[in-house]
């Protein structure tokens, strides 16, 4: 290959700046007017904070639950009282089990507590016992509400125990630790950082996806190429009004996760910061390298979504916990970006600066950056042969 | 760097498309282009003309052999050659969301011009093109021609060592065209820049001083326009039809005698045609019978199409047409108005694209639409087929009215766009059946139509190839096969010949008149107005309203003295501008 460096690298840098400028503000100009791109970059961003803050919360609430008294006793009755003062179910109380199962089948109730007829009579010997049926189509909300249910039960335990004047058994640890949680709306506090990942990661890879690409499709890549312009003057020029989008999605999500939701803050502001900057590089690179392969806009944007932001969302451990998934995805997700800036936004937000944790994440973020930036400027060559 | 007076010395140049099928885009080219002077390239579709133009701007490399542009190895060092040369690709590249002057501004910082050479360049290339008054409208809302002049003055806003034009005029109006040329050639005159332009059209060609005709890859012959007039020298006649035939008719005859007959084109009422080798007047009594027949002087475009068909006829694939049905001949006095439009009328907003316009197209006919780029041709075909609804005004298409049954006119005409509007990834048979399968037909009559249309349009060899990677003239002639699937009465052509070489345009008329004599009647526009000798009337608009309506003859006695069609028609947009007297401003309809 005989390309010399001078395709790249201009040998004289106020041409470089001056050439730099003029496709800098020609990005711009073209972003502001394309409607399209402004949606994605600041009316989404907001739609998902309002969505993800209010709407999604992995709690359940009023969930409806039937309740089986099968046994009559006061006994009985006592401990389902239980479950009728929380905000978290939403008792109907039926007489028969088939009842309770026609309630189940047509989605009316999400779970079934059932109080067996002999229920105070086992009890009496000490070893009585309440029958929870949970609808399992739903895992998130069935885990949710059998914690819920036996943490009532637990409670109803306890406070017998109590009253007779006897010392009971230490209640399961997880339970409370559940419990614990819920007394603040603790998944919101969970989701934020998540919701900042998944933003900077659409605006970094979903939308440059397309600006490479779209320069070859509409052919003003040649017409740009027979022109004193460096490949690397190209890349830099598409990234910077995008970084600029990427920070001001950044800072919306701040202020509505500290104004809104009042995330806490226990990291530094610099440290979030810096993270951040170097994830939405990653993101800006990536998003370059697939346009500049793909040179098809449309081809772009679904290569964009399928490796950049559904593994953010899925594998990044923004929703699930990848300490309970194969070691296969296990290996993918340590090999995504989203990975490690997921873990440094929950570790300013949640837990607090740590050294360690930085240092490794922000040097795994940096080798990402240079390996794709490269990549997208190799495949960036002025020509037109493939 | 070498310093040398050639502008482009090739030896020995190949280039291969991985994966391409055939032989290779360029093989073997071997060329030299002196200094300061305006080259044209012709040649068919796929002869190489655009790979061999990329290749001179560094754009690609060449497989093998030696290629200097201004002395310096292209191959080597692309950005030495790209500081130096300015290109306009096929497809310029402007930023349809940025304004004329955001355009400007932006090549100019990217060629580095300085802010006090710039005002004094923009100045003079603004008024070159006639744009001063639209340098804050966004590109993406200028009339096709304008855009070619803004793409001409963003590759010109600094004096480059040597200009590339790639079909600079594809889909250009005549004005435009001639707009596009007279700034091309004051920059030769007045910088003796050199210039290297590849182009579908002879009259553009005749202008340079250095013609390369190439084909499949190779330079078929190079000289001056005169010297490449010498292969048809003496062989050139004009044929006057006898009274009361028309000059297709007799056009129809003479090309297809491809054994007697290099060419044959209907030309201001007569037929133009060149005699194959050792032809006697005698081969040709039966063909001509009776028609007064003159030797006329040679040009560009005889000689090249000379050269090519000889060429064609050594390789032994010719692109010929089933003329079975050429004896057929419908009496064009046939009284029944397929198309009746009375006072059409069609505003976007306020501006008004059709104002009231009346025509009738008779069964058979073949009806042209002429006009400049942003005349109203484009919206007056799409109310014709039914696609937009008319402001006001009466419209009938086979016996349906437009505003009460769409559906059941639609069902009679068929509809060729000016893009290739068919499932790239669809194989031939696939993309006929299916549209066929659209329309309605039944299975046994869409087997049947499918066979039928796969042999008349000679598709039967490519009949199971994806349609997205067919040659051009095969994507044309499956876009013909389509709309004819349901066999309808009526078939609109919208700018079906943009772009394409001169013999696969005479293959193409070739198959309308075939059509027109069986019956069908053909709504057809374009931008070369010789074409509009093939019609039996025609129409010309310019900003929405109808200048002149009748037969090819008939249009050319409204402009006096007017040799042919192209002046005629020139003749004729210039008079009604100058009777209106506004400020003119060619708005895409």
């Amino acid at each position: 290959m005989m390309q010399t460096q001078s395709t790249w690298l201009p040998r004289n840098l106020s041409h470089f700046w001056r050439r730099l400028r003029a496709l800098t503000i020609k990005e711009f100009r073209q972003l502001i007017r394309d409607k399209s791109n402004l949606a994605i970059g600041i009316f989404l961003p907001i739609a998902l904070i309002l969505l993800f803050g209010y709407g999604l919360s992995l709690d359940i609430r009023n969930a409806p639950v039937a309740i089986v008294l099968e046994d009559g006793a006061p006994m009985a009755r006592d401990v389902v009282a239980g479950l009728r003062g929380s905000d978290y179910i939403a008792p109907r109380y039926v007489t028969t089990m088939a009842e309770a199962e026609a309630l189940m089948r047509g989605r009316q109730v999400d779970g079934i507590v059932r109080i067996p007829s002999d229920f105070s009579r086992q009890l009496a010997q000490g070893r009585g016992t309440v029958q929870l049926v949970v609808h399992g189509t739903d895992a998130a909300t069935a885990a949710s509400l059998r914690g819920y249910v036996s943490a009532a039960i637990d409670g109803w335990n306890k406070r017998r125990a109590d009253s007779a004047g006897r010392v009971s058994a230490a209640p399961g640890v997880e339970l409370v630790d559940r419990l614990w949680f819920n007394s603040a709306n603790s998944s919101t506090w969970y989701l934020v950082p998540g919701l900042i990942v998944l933003i900077m990661t659409l605006v970094g890879g979903f939308l440059t996806s397309m600006v490479i690409a779209r320069e070859w499709e509409r052919g003003t890549m040649e017409a740009l190429f027979v022109t004193p312009v460096r490949s690397l003057e190209i890349l830099l020029a598409k990234i910077i009004p995008y970084f600029a989008v990427g920070m001001g999605g950044l800072t919306l999500c701040l202020v509505a996760a500290r104004g809104l939701f009042h995330v806490p803050l226990h990291g530094s502001l610099w440290v979030l910061m810096v993270s951040s900057m170097l994830y939405l590089m990653v993101a800006l690179s990536l998003g370059l390298l697939i346009s500049a392969a793909a040179r098809n806009q449309f081809l772009a944007s679904q290569v964009a979504v399928i490796i950049t932001f559904l593994p953010a969302l899925m594998l990044s451990g923004f929703l699930f916990d990848l300490h309970n998934v194969p070691t296969g995805i296990q290996k993918v997700a340590s090999i995504l970006p989203a990975t490690y800036y997921v873990e440094l936004a929950r570790m300013s937000f949640l837990a607090g600066d740590n050294l360690n944790l930085i240092v490794r994440d922000w040097t795994i973020l940096i080798v990402q950056f240079a390996v794709l930036i490269t990549g997208a400027r190799l495949r960036t060559k002025k020509t037109l042969d493939r | 760097m070498t310093t040398t007076a050639l502008t482009v010395d090739a030896k020995d140049v190949v280039k291969r498309f991985k994966g391409a099928v055939g032989g290779p885009a360029l093989n073997g080219i071997t060329l030299s282009i002196p200094k300061g002077q305006l080259t044209a390239l012709v040649g068919p579709d796929g002869a190489g003309k655009t790979t061999l133009i990329r290749l001179i701007a560094g754009l690609m490399k060449p497989d093998s052999g030696s290629l200097y542009t201004l002395g310096i190895d292209v191959a080597a060092k692309p950005q030495e050659v790209q500081d130096l040369i300015s290109y306009m690709p096929q497809r310029f590249g402007l930023y349809e969301d940025l304004s004329v002057m955001e355009n400007l501004n932006l090549y100019a910082d990217l060629h580095g011009v300085p802010m006090d050479e710039r005002r004094e360049r923009f100045d003079r290339m603004l008024s070159m093109t006639d744009m001063a008054a639209f340098t804050n409208r966004l590109a993406g809302n200028l009339s096709g021609g304008m855009k070619q002049k803004l793409g001409l003055a963003c590759t010109l806003v600094r004096s480059p060592r040597l200009l590339l034009l790639d079909e600079p005029t594809v889909g250009v109006d005549p004005l435009s065209r001639r707009e596009l040329w007279r700034i091309v050639q004051q920059l030769v005159e007045e910088e003796g820049l050199p210039v290297i332009v590849s182009t579908a059209y002879m009259d553009e060609a005749e202008r340079c001083k250095h013609v390369i005709v190439m084909t499949e890859g190779q330079v078929l012959a190079q000289g001056t326009p005169d010297e490449l007039c010498r292969p048809a020298k003496g062989r050139c006649f004009v044929a006057y039809p006898r009274e009361g035939e028309l000059a297709r008719t007799l056009q129809a005859r003479l090309i297809d005698d491809k054994r007697h007959v290099l060419d044959a084109v209907p030309e201001s009422g007569a037929v133009r045609f060149i005699q194959a080798g050792g032809t006697e007047p005698r081969d040709l009594e039966g063909i001509l019978l009776g028609a007064r027949c003159e030797a006329t002087p040679s040009r560009l475009e005889d000689g090249v199409m000379t050269l090519l068909r000889e060429r064609a006829t050594q390789d032994g694939h010719e692109d010929a047409v089933e003329t079975k049905n050429s004896s057929v001949q419908l009496d064009t006095k046939d009284p029944i108005e397929l198309i009746k439009v009375r006072d059409l009328v069609r505003q976007f907003g306020s501006f008004t694209a059709v104002a009231s316009t009346s025509f009738s197209v008779r069964r058979g006919e073949i009806f042209g639409l002429l006009g400049p780029n942003g005349a109203g041709k484009t919206t007056t075909f799409r109310m014709l087929c039914g696609l937009l609804p008319a402001t006001s005004g009466f419209l009938e298409v086979a016996g349906f009215n437009l505003r009460t049954a769409r559906a059941p006119a639609r069902a009679r005409i068929g509809y060729v766009s000016q893009k290739f509007a068919l499932y790239g990834n669809l194989s031939v048979t696939e993309n006929l059946t299916f549209f066929g399968g659209a329309y309605g037909l039944g299975r046994q009559e869409l087997y049947a139509q499918v066979e039928r249309a796969l042999d008349e349009f000679q598709l039967r060899e490519k009949k199971d190839e994806r349609s997205g990677e067919l040659p051009g003239g095969f994507k044309q002639r499956l876009a013909m096969a389509t709309a004819l699937i349901h066999r309808p009465e009526i078939l609109f052509l919208d700018e079906p010949t943009s772009g394409i070489d001169p013999l696969a345009r005479r293959a193409f008329w070739r198959r309308i008149t075939t059509l027109a004599a069986e019956g069908t009647t053909i709504i057809v526009t374009t931008h070369f107005m010789e074409e509009a000798e093939y019609c039996d009337r025609i129409v010309i608009q310019d900003a929405g309203r109808l200048l002149a309506i009748g037969t090819p003859h008939e249009v050319r006695s409204q402009a006096s003295g007017a040799a042919n069609m192209n002046e005629a028609f020139l003749e004729i947009i210039k008079k009604a501008r100058e009777s209106r007297q506004t400020g003119f401003n060619a708005v895409e309809a």
